[in-house]
């Protein structure tokens, strides 16, 4: 059926201005794209048609000929999502050529009924089908943007704090699933490395569970740590952790663990060389109860 | 054939991997460290791998090997300087290298060696310096 | 992979000689970082690769590695295969499984580089050689 072909492109021009047109002013979207850029858009989505159809027909959209029109309507689809349209503009856009196509095919071939008709339904069939493809290749592309929107919301949540000189803390909160797990190993380590630290503590307090794979993300942290050359404590381990622990049969050897943050902290000091030391005794208080608080402290 | 400089520093021994090696150089390498030792009676061996930006399982075992050699020659080794990424990958691969010290940098590297000398010839407690 | 892949590039890098495992790791690092892997996707790819072809060149007797970019216009991945003619590997399982050495002294790094990729697949015959397919997504 190269009428279609031929028919389109012989009337090009006025099927692009008829389609631009006749789009409403929400898919044209004027505070999105200029329309310089629609014109150009427009003038390469038709030819891509008419080199597609020329190529192997209409129906076949998935086939070779079509891929150099494939990848142009996927990627047309994919900046429009990146710049805000909705779904209903981008498929409206492919499915508003209908009528400036379908006037043009009348004007052709209007003493033919028959092939009038042929003509115009390979074209309604052809759009509907671009129209998918446009459709599919829009979803695909939000989907990865919120992949890429949970990452940044998963990096917020893990944030690895300098607690001295060359001691970090990294206070875990939530589950570790393995997708986290990677980034925050990874986000560890690099600023081990950035900040020099020796020492990084993590915290696992705020961790609900600890499974055999949780167990397992940890110890693959505390290893790559120590092939750089810094040591991890793993600080904030309940009771019910530790029982979890040794149920499972989980081997923490090789790992020290603390039950509070600050005795990790403490460690931490003294393994490089550092000591804590009351430089004044605090102001005499009259007050019975901060003595009696004071004492505590002690 | 090219091959990779062995320094020598006092009782140290200094070695900086830079290109990527191919098995062959790794192979010389090892014979080269383990020569040294003997002809210098070298006490510490330092390997600054901080611009390999690969580490594959021929080249953590070399490590491993240059490691256990050096220490049967009665020099101790450590490896400094491994990149993240580089780390993630070889535990990712099984690769935890126990038998190796490592540090984060050449200075820590340093003080480890020269602290580990220094014990074996005053055997009595250092004094423990970090910045 | 269920959706329809387009091939964006192709090239091979022959197996020959060790020389020839670190030219495929420059090539592997080229094409990963043309692609925008992370560098620790790019670091695991590379590994992988060094690995397979190592494996390719030592217990294959030779091979060669080829490269594929894919696309589907939204996921973008980057493909290797290794083939060589050689020897061909009696029991897949158990070479997947750590540690497990042909005998020659040196593990087959099988069952590690599976872990640095996203789709891994092996296909061996006794006498006739193996092929190694490998696949990392951004």
């Amino acid at each position: 059926m190269n009428q279609l072909a031929e028919i389109i492109s012989r009337n090009e021009d006025r099927i692009r201005m008829q389609w631009i047109d006749g789009m409403a002013q929400g898919v044209q979207r004027p505070d999105l794209m200029s329309k310089a850029e629609l014109d150009e858009q427009c003038r390469t989505i038709l030819a891509a048609i008419i080199a597609g159809v020329r190529s192997g027909g209409w129906i076949e959209v998935a086939g070779v000929g079509w891929d150099a029109a494939r990848e142009i309507f996927q990627s047309i689809s994919a900046s429009r999502a990146r710049q805000g349209f909705s779904p209903v503009e981008v498929a409206t856009y492919v499915l508003s050529l209908k009528k400036p196509l379908f006037s043009a095919i009348r004007g052709t071939l209007k003493g033919n009924q028959d092939e009038m008709f042929d003509t115009i339904w390979a074209a309604t069939e052809l759009l509907d089908r671009l129209a998918l493809v446009t459709t599919e290749a829009y979803m695909a592309t939000r989907e990865e943007l919120i992949v890429r929107q949970q990452q940044e919301l998963m990096e917020l949540s893990t944030p690895v704090v300098k607690l001295w000189d060359g001691i970090l803390a990294l206070p875990i909160i939530g589950t570790l699933d393995s997708a986290r797990t990677q980034m925050v190993m990874e986000n560890l380590l690099q600023t081990v490395v950035d900040t020099n630290s020796k020492f990084a503590i993590i915290d696992i307090t705020g961790v609900p569970t600890v499974d055999t794979l949780v167990a397992q993300h940890l110890l693959k942290t505390i290893t790559a740590a120590r092939l750089m050359g810094a040591e991890c404590i793993i600080s904030g381990v309940r009771p019910q952790i530790a029982q979890t622990i040794v149920h499972l049969g989980i081997n923490l050897e090789d790992v020290v663990t603390k039950a509070k943050l600050s005795d990790a902290f403490a460690l931490a000091l003294d393994r490089s060389g550092r000591t804590v030391t009351r430089t004044h005794t605090a102001p005499a208080k009259a007050n019975q109860l901060s003595t009696l608080l004071e004492k505590r402290e002690e | 054939m090219e091959r990779i400089p062995v320094l020598r520093m006092g009782p140290l021994l200094l070695v900086t991997i830079q290109v990527d090696m191919h098995d062959k150089l790794a192979l010389q390498l090892q014979d080269d460290i383990t020569q040294r030792i003997a002809d210098f009676g070298s006490t510490g061996v330092l390997i600054d791998i901080s611009s390999l930006e690969v580490v594959d399982s021929f080249i953590g075992r070399m490590l491993a090997n240059i490691a256990a050699m050096s220490r049967v020659l009665g020099a101790e080794a450590v490896v400094v300087g491994m990149q993240p990424a580089v780390a993630i990958t070889l535990v990712e691969l099984g690769m935890s290298l126990p038998g190796v010290r490592t540090a984060l940098s050449v200075e820590a590297g340093m003080e480890l060696l020269i602290g580990a000398v220094s014990r074996a010839a005053h055997g009595s407690e250092d004094e423990r310096s970090q910045t | 992979m269920d959706q329809k892949m387009n091939v964006l590039k192709r090239d091979e890098q022959a197996l020959r000689n060790s020389n020839d495992i670190v030219l495929a790791r420059h090539k592997v690092r080229q094409w990963a970082t043309e692609l925008r892997f992370s560098l620790v996707d790019q670091t695991k790819l590379v590994t992988a690769a060094s690995e397979l072809a190592r494996n390719a060149l030592e217990h294959g007797h030779g091979g060669a590695m080829t490269l594929e970019s894919l696309t589907n216009g939204a996921k973008t991945g980057l493909r290797l295969v290794f083939e060589d003619q050689g020897p061909g590997i009696a029991n897949i399982e158990q070479a997947l499984t750590d540690g497990y050495t042909s005998g020659s002294g040196l593990g087959l790094g099988l069952g590690g580089s599976k872990r640095l990729v996203n789709d891994f697949s092996i296909e061996s015959e006794v006498g006739k050689g193996t092929k190694v397919t490998v696949v990392r997504w951004r």
